[in-house]
């Protein structure tokens, strides 16, 4: 059979200091198949498929790719060997316009001229329309993926990989992407296709291999078998589904009306006429696809971005003008998108961490001192009580895994026993076991009467926690709906914007 | 007490020729996502190894390779220091500075006082002799039209070359093109050098056709004149250069303003190209839409390659 193989990988080992990355990992790649590569965050999934694209060489093992001995040292030869790589991000220069990203990706760049006429070309034959001539940083995260894509299509790939392609996508562009993908590989491309959403793997994919730890654990046909079996492989044991048992609101606590913000920077989302009633015992979703005012709104609600005093307002006392401490002290606690550098100080300790957000509600200082002993505590409490996985509270936040910071930050706002929390991808790049985790402490806390607003780009995700559901498009929100009885199709003309028109038709027919 | 308009834009040119040098070296380095503070202490080094070498051997023109090679060397130390061993860039080009004022001293020391061979000027019969265009254009050094050839081969090559591409690439956003198969810190090596070539010639103009002597930190400031400029012209080398005459042009003022007497303080005309500089960046760092647009998003950046 191995004479057949597109690409067939004997294994592969690579470890780095303290971790075997990839632990004799083996599979085979049939041509024009799509291949699903399953694994949790860590799995060592992008460590496999940077040996493939030559970003990363292995310490032992061998690939073979049509029969012969296949070793890429760099990108190039991997690339003209006929592998290519979609991004999941990092990889395009947002200052510069689509066709020198384009250029930048090739081997041998044809003349601009040419570049721009062929790109024109492969856009329309696959279905995704593209202007050469735009920046990349004015388009959105789809257009952005279509310019990864044609970038790998003008190469004509035997092979293409594809690293969690849907993480940022509509579920209407998801629908386009997967018609392309569909096309490709009935034009004989093979896919190696990188997710843990499994549920897209499913309609997608002809074959699965699943990582854990490193290590192959398992091979399936998706079509055949169901998601929560693959969830089982992955993760290694069954996953409770986060529940509340009791879902009814108070009164509106916190308000946002008429705001309306510039933003930051120039590639940032201005806000525009931002309106929210958030209940006591509520958890609102707000749905969205990255870019469209999230990180705007979450620091207009922490208040890093301070606003008119009417336009929020907590228990009906403006609060627009007051800064992220004082709301602290109100009780309006926030955990933004960014864990390392936002949300936590990348080289301070846990302890010190602690300190930085939890002083006033936790009361960690004494007539301007500092009181670390009670810090500590603190810090080793959340530690406990959130499942961290630290040797201990002394431990740089860096050094944290994703997952286990995200834990540590949100418990840090939770134990503060907040009036309003406000979290920003409270599982990205999370674990199944840790955000299942996570999930349930946000509804823990609106069980104890807390109104939590949880913005997310995973619908999911949203569906699982929020009892209302509003979009954020183009730093506009959409009117809010009961999560209960949405559909998939609903939630996607939402995020893109389509919410008024969808109204004025359901009026019209009332 | 008349200030003679030809003789007034010859000067500027003189006088412009050493900063435009510089700011062109460290646009490029710029644009590769590297931000280089030793430009001062850059051009001092290739003063003062220019100088002693085109005193030693006569020849004006191994001078100025001298310079260029010297002034390569002193960023080399920066580019392996910011490069290989990841330290600050901000610090490390502060250090350079003062290394290069340093050094040039002690290596001057000897030759201070000497006369370097004079360096030819442009004569084409007819065109040099012209009234006004001229003594304007057509009777300067060949380092003057080099300076703006130079300029606009930069120019060229980031905008229409595949080289610039890459290099542009680098400066905007390093993992990404690390993601790629570009060699970041090669790229960056390159340009670092580039930018130190250029500074010392810069420099090097200062001591061999503007003074032409050598004198302790004779550049004076113009180093952090010429990376003003690189943030004035926002990148651009059409911008650079205009800037650069027109900081030329306000130094050749000053000096014939205190000539012909003018009833303003020797100091404020001193320090109006200063002033100016120091205004500009005021009012271009204010408006933050297309002017920051263009900077470079990973200038000043570490870039640590994880494999």
């Amino acid at each position: 059979m191995s004479d057949t193989a597109l690409l067939s990988i004997n294994s592969l080992t690579k470890a780095y200091p303290g971790v075997v990355a990839n632990d004799s990992v083996a599979f085979k790649i049939q041509p024009g198949e799509v291949h699903a590569l399953l694994g949790e965050n860590g799995a060592g999934k992008s460590t496999l498929v940077k040996m493939i694209y030559g970003l990363v060489r292995p310490d032992s093992g061998s690939m073979d790719f049509m029969g012969a001995p296949y070793a890429p040292t760099e990108p190039r030869a991997a690339r003209s060997t006929g592998v290519a790589m979609v991004f999941q991000h990092f990889s395009l220069f947002e200052a510069l316009n689509v066709a020198e990203n384009i250029a930048l990706g090739m081997e041998n760049p044809p003349k601009p001229r040419d570049l721009a006429a062929r790109i024109t070309e492969v856009s329309e034959a696959y279905g995704l329309p593209l202007d050469p001539d735009r920046l990349v940083g004015d388009l959105s995260a789809g257009e952005r993926q279509r310019v990864e894509i044609i970038r790998c299509l003008l190469q004509d790939p035997k092979l293409l990989i594809m690293d969690e392609p849907t993480s940022v996508l509509t579920p209407q562009e998801v629908e386009i992407l997967f018609h392309t993908l569909r096309k490709l590989s009935a034009e004989g491309t093979a896919i190696l296709y990188i997710s843990h959403k499994l549920e897209e793997i499913r309609t997608l994919c002809d074959e699965a291999t699943v990582l854990r730890l490193g290590k192959v654990v398992g091979t399936c046909d998706p079509k055949t078998t169901s998601a929560a079996e693959m969830a089982e492989l992955m993760v290694g044991k069954s996953l409770a589904t986060p529940a509340r048992t009791d879902a009814s609101h108070g009164e509106v606590i916190f308000k946002v009306s008429g705001l309306s913000v510039e933003p930051a920077n120039p590639f940032g989302t201005p806000l525009r006429h931002i309106g929210i009633e958030l209940r006591a015992g509520e958890v609102l979703g707000i749905g969205g696809v990255a870019g469209n005012g999230q990180d705007e709104l979450l620091a207009a609600l922490s208040g890093e971005t301070p606003t008119a005093p009417g336009a929020v307002t907590l228990m009906k006392e403006p609060i627009g003008h007051t800064g992220p401490n004082e709301r602290r002290q109100m009780g309006i606690l926030c955990g933004p998108e960014e864990r390392l550098g936002h949300a936590a100080a990348p080289d301070m300790s846990l302890v010190e961490n602690a300190l930085l957000t939890a002083r006033h509600r936790k009361s960690l200082d004494r007539n301007g001192f500092l009181d670390w002993k009670a810090t500590r505590k603190y810090a080793e409490d959340v530690i406990e009580t959130y499942d961290v996985r630290t040797p201990g509270p002394d431990n740089a936040a860096r050094s944290l895994s994703g997952g286990n910071l995200q834990k540590f930050v949100i418990g840090r706002e939770i134990m503060q026993d907040p009036k309003v929390l406000v979290v920003n991808q409270p599982t990205w790049g999370v674990d199944a076991s840790a955000a299942a985790d996570i999930r349930q402490a946000i509804l823990n806390l609106a069980q104890q009467g807390a109104g939590v607003i949880v913005i997310s780009q995973d619908l999911d995700e949203l569906l699982e926690v929020a009892d209302n559901f509003t979009a954020l498009n183009e730093g506009r929100l959409s009117n809010t709906r009961p999560t209960n009885g949405l559909t998939m199709e609903t939630i996607g003309l939402m995020l893109g914007g389509a919410h008024d028109m969808h109204d004025a038709a359901e009026a019209a027919h009332v | 007490m008349a200030i003679d308009p030809v003789t007034l834009m010859a000067a500027l040119i003189v006088a412009s020729t050493p900063i435009l040098l510089a700011a062109i070296g460290e646009l490029v380095v710029e644009k590769a996502g590297v931000l280089n503070l030793g430009v001062e202490g850059m051009m001092i080094i290739g003063a003062v190894s220019g100088f002693a070498i085109a005193v030693q051997t006569g020849s004006p023109t191994l001078g100025f390779l001298a310079a260029a090679v010297g002034g390569a060397l002193l960023a080399l130390i920066f580019g392996v220091l910011t490069q290989f061993f990841l330290s600050n860039q901000v610090a490390t080009g502060l250090a350079l500075t003062l290394f290069g004022l340093g050094l040039s001293s002690l290596i001057g020391e000897s030759i201070s006082g000497a006369t370097p061979p004079p360096v030819a000027r442009l004569n084409i019969p007819g065109l040099s002799e012209m009234p006004v265009l001229g003594p304007i254009l057509f009777s300067h050094t060949a380092m003057v039209y080099f300076s703006v050839a130079l300029v606009i081969a930069v120019w060229a090559v980031l905008k229409f070359t595949h080289v610039g591409l890459v290099l542009r690439a680098v400066g905007e956003n390093h993992d990404a093109a690390h993601a790629l198969g570009y060699k970041v810190i090669r790229i960056r090596l390159m340009a670092i050098l580039f930018g130190g070539a250029c500074a010392g010639l810069g420099g090097a103009f200062f001591s061999m056709v503007r003074v032409p002597q050598w004198t302790e930190g004779m550049t004076a400031g113009a180093g952090w004149i010429a990376l003003a400029l690189v943030v004035f012209g926002s990148w651009k080398p059409g911008r650079v250069m205009l800037g650069a005459y027109l900081f030329g042009g306000i130094t050749a003022l000053q000096l014939r303003l205190q000539a012909a007497g003018i009833a303003i303080p020797v100091e404020l005309l001193a320090m109006s190209p200063y002033l100016i500089t120091i205004i500009v960046l005021v009012i271009m760092s204010s408006g933050k839409s297309r002017a920051a647009l263009n900077a470079p998003a990973a200038l000043g950046k570490v870039f640590h390659a994880t494999g």
